[in-house]
């Protein structure tokens, strides 16, 4: 008796304690969740949706990227079937700006990530290498810096023809030299640390000490850079197509969709409007990812945690 | 087990170390001291080859008959940890905060030997539970910042230990620390020597710590062994001005509890700075800073001994009649 009392008393328990104990479980996540820095999940939630709609464009555009409708001109916004409006030939906004989202990721995310790699690995060296060699490669790292980018950007167009490419080249010349000096500075202080002397002591080679020991523990100052690089990427690559150095027509991009909205300011200031706010809501979304990245991953903080 | 003869360090043409002749039998332990800069651990560095890039190292460090000057990086690598351990001196630069604890202490296990994973995890507890850490399964997971400074100095004396070396250095390993941690790792580092019978060379600023830890002693001053014998027998009777100027400067020697306690209530401090590389005077080191001087000290001042086991370099000594330490 008293076991079939036992039984129906855990028998009914049993799916209470359970919504219980996932209750809680659900209650930690979203302790943890709130504790997140409010930069960091919407700069998230911002760069996310683009990726989203980057994707997107792969297989599903509300119309045809190039079609034209010359019945349907410079429709406003709002319009029934034209959510953002028609441009002068009568294409969808909407779909030119997924589109020009797909371009812009690509050319930032390629330029960033290749300059990052590359200006990390020079920024491990010339930090290691130390004495006369890291002065001489730092001070021209410096120089390198200095050049403006827009100008090799030019140059690159008319040496190799404008386009995606040369965009992407510019970027990463540009970004190389910066990527590097941000490795340096914190590389050459976690190189000073006892564990790294004692990793060569033991007989350690360079660069199994700078990928194990050193990476590590600069990895939050390179993700952090790499939000930025992003940010400033996207913009470049705006404005690089904007002056007609970037992508070529018919491959949408931000830069140039603002370019020929802009004899048009008069007759449909949406146009312009349109494509802009991409940028703006895209560069803060890398920025705001970039901010709340740092405050994340800070030491200090956690530490706290 | 070790033997130090004419070793001569220099930076830059201006001798820091000079020692004549020191040897350190199997499981003994021998204790470095004096104010910073004085060099000694210049001297303690150097038998691991890990004096500055700018010092230049002669003479000979013998580690059971294997010539340490000028012996092959790779050679003196594999000595590194197996024959001879490091205890540094501040815990919280030596491990690497991105790497988990029991992945730092693996890495120093399987440097030296073939061991498969298994066997280097069980390495790893015992490791762990010889430096009385509690709860290895949390330790072996946690991130240095997640343990004490005294529990990252443990880890570090395990990782030191791992091959059970010969030879334990340890370079002021309680500086960094809570004064009330200190005490633990001392006594750790004084069990430990015992249990594994290793030598254990124990660089301090802190004479009382010295004669808890240490049988023998070596005071350093100017790069020179200015006083060398047993432990006690230097700290109830030195010999050496410089060893009672520092006598007279520690508070937790009893000698001086009781002048503290009593009415001067001031302790004694010696008197100027240590001076810096080069600038120390002719013949005796300490003689610019010494209320004894006689014009003897000016020229070179030999190694006397004054009693078995007990050696010194002072031309002006305290006597066994005089009581130390009256007239400062």
């Amino acid at each position: 008796m008293a076991c079939l009392i036992q039984g129906f008393v855990t028998n009914g328990m049993a799916p209470i304690m359970a919504e219980q104990v996932h209750n809680k479980e659900k209650q930690r996540l979203w302790v943890k969740f709130s504790q997140l820095p409010a930069t960091l999940i919407i700069g998230g939630i911002l760069v996310g949706f683009l990726l989203c709609i980057a994707l997107l464009s792969f297989v599903w555009t509300p119309y045809d990227p190039i079609a034209m409708n010359v019945r349907d001109r410079y429709l406003p916004i709002g319009s029934e079937g034209y959510l953002l409006g028609t441009d002068r030939f009568g294409r969808d906004v909407l779909t030119q700006i997924i589109m020009g989202a797909r371009n812009s990721l690509f050319v930032s995310i390629i330029s960033t990530l290749v300059s990052l790699m590359i200006g990390t690995l020079l920024g491990l060296y010339v930090a290691a290498a130390g004495g006369r060699i890291q002065n001489i490669i730092s001070r021209t790292i410096d120089v390198g810096v200095a050049i403006p980018g827009i100008l090799v950007a030019m140059v690159l167009a008319t040496a190799i023809g404008p386009g995606n490419l040369a965009a992407i080249t510019a970027i990463i010349i540009w970004f190389i030299p910066v990527a590097a000096r941000v490795v340096i500075g914190p590389a050459v202080q976690v190189l000073s640390q006892d564990y790294i002397e004692a990793a060569f002591g033991y007989g350690r080679k360079k660069w199994f000490v700078l990928f194990n020991h050193v990476l590590p523990n600069i990895s939050s100052t390179i993700i952090v850079q790499a939000s930025v690089m992003f940010a400033a990427a996207i913009l470049i690559e705006a404005a690089l197509s904007f002056l007609g150095v970037g992508a070529q027509s018919p491959i949408a991009s931000w830069g140039r969709t603002l370019k020929e909205a802009q004899p048009l300011m008069e007759i449909a200031p949406s146009l312009m409007v349109v494509p802009g706010l991409a940028i703006v809501l895209a560069v803060l979304g890398f920025n705001l990812l970039g901010d709340g990245l740092r405050a994340y991953l800070d030491p200090q903080q956690t530490r706290k945690r | 087990m070790l033997i130090i003869e004419n070793l001569h360090v220099s930076i830059a043409g201006h001798t820091v170390a000079e020692v004549e002749k020191l040897e350190l039998a199997n499981g003994q332990r021998i204790g470095f001291v004096g104010e910073s800069g004085s060099g000694k651990s210049m001297i303690v560095m150097s038998i691991l080859g890990l004096q500055p890039k700018s010092a230049k190292v002669t003479g000979s460090i013998k580690f059971n008959g294997v010539e340490l000057i000028g012996i092959p990086a790779k050679k003196l690598a594999d000595i590194r940890g197996r024959l001879i351990g490091l205890v540094p001196q501040d815990p919280t630069k030596s491990l690497n905060p991105t790497m988990r604890i029991g992945k730092q202490i693996a890495e120093a296990i399987s440097l030296h030997s073939n061991a498969g994973k298994k066997a280097i995890l069980r390495r790893v507890r015992e490791l762990i539970d010889n430096v009385r850490l509690p709860d290895p399964d949390r330790i072996i997971k946690s991130y240095p910042h997640q343990l004490s400074g005294g529990q990252q100095q443990r880890v570090l004396i395990a990782i030191a230990i791992a091959c059970e070396p010969k030879l334990l250095i340890a370079d002021e390993p309680t500086t960094a620390l809570d004064v009330t941690v200190q005490g633990e790792i001392l006594n750790l580092l004084l069990t430990l020597s015992k249990e594994l019978d290793m030598g254990l060379l124990f660089v301090s600023h802190e004479l009382g710590v010295v004669r808890f830890v240490c049988q023998k002693v070596a005071v350093i001053y100017g790069g020179q062994v200015a006083e060398f014998g047993n432990a006690d027998s230097i700290i109830k009777q030195p010999a050496h001005r410089y060893t009672d100027a520092l006598i007279a400067a520690n508070i937790s020697l009893p000698r001086n509890e009781i002048e503290v306690a009593g009415n001067t209530n001031q302790l004694h401090s010696v008197r100027g700075s240590v001076p810096s590389i080069g600038e120390f005077p002719d013949g005796c080191r300490f003689r610019n800073r010494c209320d004894f001087a006689i014009d003897s000290c000016r020229s070179f001042v030999p190694m006397r001994q004054k009693d078995k086991d007990h050696y010194h370099r002072c031309c002006n000594p305290i006597s066994s009649a005089e009581k130390p330490n009256v007239t400062h």
